[in-house]
C-alpha cells in the first residue's frame, strides 16, 4: 500500500509532539481560524439584536406580545441586521469548516480521550475538591501532567454540548432548514424559545472566552501564546 | 527534522495547495452549471452567501414543506414593517377599490397574459397557516389564502429555459425567485389573509407568500411577474433590491 509508508512518520512525529509537549499543527491551525469566527460571530450576532432587542417564548413573538425580557439597547433597523446577518453566516461557515477539522483531527488523534476524558478517580470529591481550592488561591496554574478536571469539563462542555447546541439553535431559526428537519424547532418548543436559547447560549460563549483569556493571562500570556503560535512555550517560562 | 523531510513536506503542501484551487475552479464550474450560485454571489459575502444557497439546494429536498399549525395557533394581531405606497399609480388603484388593477406575467412563456383579482380568485384557492419570521427576529402565524404560483406559472407556459421568476411591486421593490421555490406548493399569489380579504397594510391586493423563506421574500402590493433565465440584466443585477441595502437575496437562511 502505497500510503503505509508515511504511518512510521507520522508516528515518529506524533511521538516527538508527545515529548516536546507540542500543540499539534492542526490543533494551532484552527484555534485561529475559529478566534476569528468567534469574534465575527459575536459582533454580528450584536448587530443581529440591534434590529428587535426583545426575547421571547414560545412559537411567536413581536411588539404585540409580551416579550420575556428587552435588552436596553437601541433599536436600529435597516443597518447592522443586513451586514450583520452575512458576517454571521459567513463567520459560522469559517467556524464549522475549523470545528470539524478540529473534532475529526481530535478523534484520530485520539487527543480527546487521551487529554480530555477525565479518569474515574478524578470525579472523586477530594479531588475536585483539591482542584478547585487550586484555582480559588490560583494555585498550580501550569501543568506539565495535562489538564484538571475543571479544565476537561469545560472544554468538553464548550466543545460538545455549547457549540452543537449553538449551531441547533441557529438551524431552529431557519425556515427553508425547519421544512426539512422540523424536529429541530420542536426539540426547543419553538422559534421564538430557539432564538432566546441562542442567545443566551452566545453569553455562556462570551463567558466562557473571557474565563479562557484570563486563565491564559494568568499562566502567563507571552508562552501560552507562543504556545498556540509556534506549537511550543516560550524558551523562558514566566511562571514555574 | 531533516531536510529531506522538510522539502517533502514543501512538494506535498505545493501539491495540496494547487489540488485545492484546481478543486475550487471545478467546484465553481459545476455549482454554476446546476443553479448552486447566488445572483448576489460577488463582493465581501459572496463565500458566505453562496456556501449557503448551494448546500442548502444540494443538501434539501426541492419540496419540503415548512410547517403548517392549527387556526388556534394564528396570532391574534401581526405587527407591519413599511407603508403602503401613499402617492402614484398605487394611490388611484387603491381609491378604485382595484377595480382596474390586473397582474401581467409576461417574459419567457409562451402565453403572456394578464389576471384581475377576481381572475386569480375563480382559480383553485390554497390555504397555508404558516409561521413568518422577520428579518429582524420578530414573527407571526397567519392563515394565508390565495392561488399556487405554479398554478398561474403553468397557465402561461414557463419556457424550459427560463430559471428565475422575477416580481415588482407598486412601493418599488423587487425581487425573484429561483424555480425550486417558485414551483413550491406553498409559494403563493395571496389575496386573502385569516379568512378575510388582504389587508392593504399586508400587501393588498396581491402579495407574494414564500413560506420557506424570511418575511422579506414575501413580497407585497405586486404589480408584475416575469420570467427570465438571468438576472444579470435585471436591474441591479443582484436578483433583488435587497443587496442595495445590504440584505442576502437568498433568504431561506
Amino acid at each position: 500500500m502505497a500510503h503505509s509508508t508515511y504511518i512510521p512518520e507520522v508516528a515518529h512525529e506524533a511521538n516527538q509532539a508527545q515529548i516536546a509537549h507540542r500543540v499539534p499543527l492542526l490543533v494551532r491551525l484552527t484555534h485561529w481560524t475559529f478566534t476569528l469566527s468567534f469574534f465575527g460571530l459575536a459582533v454580528s450576532g450584536f448587530a443581529i439584536i440591534l434590529a428587535h432587542p426583545h426575547f421571547y417564548w414560545g412559537e411567536t413573538g413581536n411588539i404585540l406580545t409580551p416579550p420575556l425580557f428587552s435588552l436596553p439597547l437601541p433599536t436600529m433597523l435597516g443597518g447592522p441586521s443586513g451586514w450583520g446577518r452575512s458576517l454571521h453566516f459567513q463567520s459560522a461557515w469559517l467556524a464549522v469548516v475549523s470545528g470539524l477539522l478540529y473534532l475529526i483531527s481530535g478523534v484520530a488523534s485520539r487527543r480527546f480521550r487521551n487529554e480530555l476524558l477525565p479518569a474515574k478517580q478524578e470525579f472523586s470529591l477530594g479531588a475536585l475538591r483539591s482542584c478547585v481550592a487550586d484555582h480559588l488561591r490560583l494555585n498550580r496554574l501550569v501543568q506539565d501532567d495535562g489538564y484538571n478536571i475543571l479544565q476537561k469539563l469545560a472544554y468538553l462542555g464548550v466543545v460538545f454540548v455549547a457549540f452543537p447546541l449553538m449551531i441547533l439553535s441557529g438551524f431552529a431559526m431557519s425556515p427553508s432548514i425547519t421544512s426539512v428537519f422540523p424536529w429541530m424547532v420542536e426539540v426547543f418548543g419553538g422559534h421564538q424559545t430557539a432564538r432566546t436559547i441562542h442567545f443566551f447560549l452566545a453569553n455562556l460563549l462570551v463567558l466562557f472566552l473571557l474565563a479562557h483569556v484570563t486563565m491564559v493571562a494568568l499562566a502567563g500570556f507571552t508562552s501560552r501564546m507562543m504556545a498556540m503560535i509556534t506549537g511550543r512555550p516560550a524558551a523562558r517560562k514566566e511562571m514555574q | 527534522m531533516s531536510e529531506t523531510l522538510s522539502r517533502r513536506k514543501m512538494i506535498t503542501r505545493g501539491i495540496a495547495a494547487a489540488t485545492g484551487v484546481a478543486g475550487l475552479i471545478a467546484a465553481d464550474r459545476i455549482a454554476g452549471a446546476y443553479g448552486l450560485i447566488p445572483p448576489d454571489s460577488g463582493g465581501v459575502w459572496g463565500p458566505g452567501e453562496t456556501l449557503t444557497y448551494a448546500a442548502q439546494r444540494l443538501l434539501m429536498s426541492h419540496h419540503s414543506m415548512a410547517r403548517e399549525f392549527n387556526r388556534s395557533d394564528v396570532s391574534k394581531a401581526i405587527p407591519v414593517s413599511g407603508e403602503p405606497p401613499s402617492a402614484g399609480q398605487y394611490k388611484e388603484l387603491l381609491e378604485s377599490s382595484f377595480r382596474n388593477w390586473r397582474i401581467p406575467i409576461d417574459g419567457m412563456v409562451a402565453r403572456p397574459a394578464s389576471f384581475s383579482i377576481d381572475e386569480l380568485k375563480r382559480m383553485p384557492m390554497s390555504s397555508q397557516i404558516t409561521h413568518q419570521a422577520c428579518e429582524e427576529g420578530w414573527s407571526f402565524i397567519a392563515e394565508w389564502h390565495g392561488v399556487q404560483l405554479s398554478h398561474v406559472l403553468n397557465l402561461a407556459g414557463v419556457s424550459p429555459a427560463a430559471k428565475f421568476v422575477v416580481v415588482y411591486a407598486y412601493d418599488g421593490v423587487w425581487d425573484s425567485l429561483d424555480l425550486a421555490d417558485a414551483y413550491h406548493p406553498q409559494t403563493f399569489l395571496t389575496y386573502g389573509l385569516n379568512g378575510n380579504e388582504l389587508p392593504t397594510r399586508h400587501g393588498a391586493p396581491l402579495r407574494l407568500k414564500v413560506a420557506r423563506q424570511l418575511g422579506y421574500k414575501s413580497v407585497k402590493f405586486l404589480s408584475r411577474i416575469t420570467l427570465t433565465d438571468s438576472l444579470k440584466s435585471v436591474g441591479n443585477g443582484k436578483g433583488s433590491i435587497s443587496p442595495d441595502y445590504g440584505y442576502s437575496w437568498y433568504a431561506g437562511i
